[in-house]
């Protein structure tokens, strides 16, 4: 065991623990924020059926963004599908044997780095190139879209360049899965990429990329458009009524 | 007329290209001490200011789920950017939903996430100065907040909810806007955002009375405090006596007339306006809305029908129940509350109103969907029915009926440019220049179908497009109320016989 591997090793189940401990902590703040009116933007649905279709088509095929804006919508739903894809497609890293379904995706999954290249580099496209995008542009609008890239880059280099073991490679994640770890291969752009990977795992729970699991508890979304029927009430303002004595 | 241009009127809408700081200088007047503390608010700039603003924040975001998550989600993506018209009427970016949104956000990070803290050049993050404090006033007060943004964005950002909450944060911290608290005073005081009080609202509508009969022949009435009566109307004060909303009254008065119902108007819950949702304060929302609640149980009604307002009917859809509810002494068979088009219409599909559709025939009418009605509220059972049943009213009644371009109307429709607790004079500006979108396509189905009126069902509406309308060229008076047209064409059944005649 090299000490490179051993610290690979520790950044993994430092940056899983900070992602999921972070995003549990998220959602559960949004779960337990209430929402006191109903604000749904209507035309809404008056079903919870309704409502469940509604974010499907938000989630899927991103619907209001395609209302909004063609350009942003194509290279945004390019990006998150090719990103899916290739995620599911990872799957086959942390399982042995390999789930069907995921050898099933493979050659597809193997392509969609492309994709998501392409998708991402639209999006920065313009962020440069639209005045009002670059506006309302942080620096760290710039850096996620370079990390998203850089992942993707190295990515496809280990893929269509160079090859890495991959056998070893799974060997380490499956280690560090059952605490029996494995020495990780020591190519520079595995490396890259790893390290990519767990910074982008490290910043998702505190900054934009919150919109992931956001848009499930955006109220103007999920909220069933039935105030006459069904009265809406927030504990806190319950408790106003409780002192006015109704 | 006014040391600003009016914006131009194009063959095709464009989308400008920005022009940073062309709006920094609208502010509408601050309140005073008098406007503030009955409202609960501090008189003036308090001491700490920049600790009690970033508290107020944190209480905020732990209330609504909405302003926590919209503080976080949003992506930078700028599917917004061109969404909202009094960027497209100023070119100023920070009108842009999400620059606009950003204002708060960037403090938002400072102080309350780690990259903020830790990183805040990285983020754009910003601490709380007296320059942030005063671009929080100007442009939280170009926000009409009608939402049109909210339709656009992946994630259903409304940057009403974030205007909403910086506003209540600067009442909090004693830097109010006259306009909106003030008339919240009036309310709580009076009963009505005029500051009408009861002898004053009696002799009104008693001029009404004798108005109306001096026209129709008919004795329609417009009862007031009226103990038992079924139904209790709410309607804004400017139904009173402002033009064209009292055609828009006569309208609901014929309509209960033909209908033979035993109606009422309160004069202790006059105003079916509630600006407690424009400044984002549940408690004086609560406060004005429970007047409704309290009017109907001392009237002893069985049913609530709003007039035509658009904010007025979100803060009645939406939220009535919830504030003032639970509503079970009301008669279950009708939704509490109802509108005034939903009552309209209901009696038309029953076949209980006759109407006259030529006495229209000298206009050709379009219908300007009120942001909050189409955006905010429903109508009927069906998802849509706030955009389909006044349309339908209208077509009943109208003979010539063209709609808008379909990116200006229902979910679409661009605001008047007055909503939201922008209709003072100390506003202008940004008023005039955010109709431009509304003005745009107006001219479009002018130029295409010769359409002469434009109706709408919402005060704030009507009187901001007759302030508008001159400086884009149009008539003051092609703003219309919508039971405006319902009150030319209805038949009245006991009208003296020989009445009719007399026109022809
Ligand atoms: S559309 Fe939504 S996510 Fe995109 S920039 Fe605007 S507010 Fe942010
Ligand atoms: S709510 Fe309306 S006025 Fe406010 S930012 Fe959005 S589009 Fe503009």
């Amino acid at each position: 065991m090299s000490a490179l591997s051993v610290i690979y090793a520790l950044v993994f189940y430092l940056a899983t623990a900070i992602l999921i401990i972070g995003l549990v902590r998220k959602i559960m703040q949004y779960a337990n924020t209430p929402a006191p009116l109903k604000i749904p933007t209507t035309p809404a649905p008056v079903t919870t059926s309704g409502v469940v279709m509604r974010m499907a088509s938000e989630v899927v095929l991103f619907a209001s963004l395609f209302k909004s804006n063609k350009w942003i919508w194509i290279f945004g739903w390019m990006f998150h599908f090719a990103l899916l894809l290739i995620l599911l497609r990872h799957l086959r890293y942390f399982t042995d044997p390999v789930w069907f379904w995921v050898t099933l995706i493979q050659p597809f999954g193997k392509y969609a780095a492309f994709a998501m290249v392409a998708g991402l580099g639209g999006l920065w496209a313009r962020r440069v190139l639209v005045e009002r995008v670059r506006y309302v542009t942080a620096p760290s609008d710039h850096l996620m879209l370079a990390l998203l890239i850089g992942i993707a880059l190295s990515g496809i280099s280990m893929k269509f360049v160079t090859h890495t073991d991959i056998v070893a490679v799974k060997q380490f994640f499956l280690g560090l899965m059952y605490f029996d770890w494995q020495p990780l291969p020591t190519d520079p752009a595995l490396l890259v990429h790893l390290a990519l990977v767990a910074l982008l795992m490290i910043v998702f729970p505190i900054s934009k990329l919150l919109h992931a699991p956001g848009i499930f508890f955006s109220p103007t979304r999920n909220q069933v458009d039935n105030p006459r029927e069904k009265r809406h009430l927030a504990p806190w303002a319950a408790k106003l009524d409780a002192e006015s004595g109704n | 007329m006014a040391d600003f241009e009016t914006p131009e009127l194009k063959e095709i809408p464009v989308i400008p290209k920005i022009k940073e700081g062309t709006m920094a200088h609208s502010k509408p007047y601050v309140a005073k001490a008098e406007f503030q503390e009955p409202l609960g608010y501090p008189g003036e700039l308090v001491e700490n200011w920049e600790e009690k603003a970033i508290e107020k924040l944190g209480e905020l975001k732990g209330k609504y789920r909405s302003l926590q998550v919209y503080l976080d989600a949003c992506v930078k993506c700028g599917a917004c950017t061109d969404k909202c018209h009094y960027f497209l009427g100023t070119s100023d970016p920070k009108n842009m939903p999400v620059a606009r949104q950003d204002l708060l956000r960037k403090v938002y990070r400072r102080y309350y996430t780690f990259a903020g803290k830790y990183f805040p050049k990285l983020v754009g993050a910003i601490d709380l100065t007296k320059d942030v404090l005063d671009e929080w006033y100007s442009y939280f007060h170009q926000c009409s907040q009608c939402r049109r943004c909210s339709v656009y964005c992946p994630y259903g950002i409304d940057t009403a909810e974030i205007s909403m909450a910086a506003r209540e944060i600067m009442d909090s911290i004693g830097v109010g806007q006259k306009y909106c608290n003030e008339i919240l005073g009036k309310v709580f005081k009076i009963g009505n955002n005029l500051g009408l009080p009861q002898p004053a609202l009696a002799d009104t509508l008693e001029g009404l009375e004798e108005e109306v009969e001096d026209d129709t022949g008919v004795p329609i009435k417009f009862p007031l405090d009226v103990k038992g009566a079924d139904i209790l109307l709410v309607t804004p004060s400017a139904d009173f006596f402002a033009e064209p909303h009292v055609d828009g009254l006569i309208g609901y008065a014929k309509v209960f007339h033909e209908a033979g119902a035993s109606w009422t108007m309160s004069s202790y819950a006059s105003e079916a306006g509630n600006f407690g949702m424009f400044i984002g304060s549940y408690e004086n929302m609560r406060r004005a809305a429970r007047r409704i609640r309290k009017a109907a149980q001392d009237l002893g009604v069985k049913r609530i029908v709003f007039g035509e307002c658009g904010h007025a009917w979100r803060v009645a859809y939406s939220f009535l129940n919830t504030l003032a509810g639970p509503f079970d002494f009301l008669d279950p068979n009708y939704p509490v509350p109802q509108h005034i088009c939903e009552y309209t219409y209901d009696l038309i599909q029953q076949g209980k109103l006759k109407f006259d559709p030529s006495e229209n025939d000298h206009m050709t009418v379009t219908f300007h969907d009120s942001c909050n009605v189409a955006r905010a509220t429903r109508m009927g059972d069906k998802p849509g029915g706030q955009l389909e049943i006044p349309r339908a009213i209208i077509k009943t009644v109208c003979n010539n009926y063209h709609d808008m371009a379909p990116d200006t109307i229902g979910e679409a429709t661009f605001c008047c440019g007055g909503g939201g607790g922008l209709l003072t004079d100390d506003l202008m500006e940004i008023r005039v220049k955010g109709a431009l979108p509304r003005m745009q396509a107006y001219k479009e189905v002018i130029d295409e179908f010769g359409v002469t009126n434009i109706a709408a069902i919402c005060a704030i509406c009507k009187s901001q497009f007759s302030k508008v309308l001159p400086y884009y060229g149009f008539g003051m008076t092609d703003i219309v109320s919508l039971h405006q047209l319902v009150s030319e064409a209805i038949i009245l059944s006991d009208a003296p016989a020989d009445d009719d005649e007399d026109d022809e």
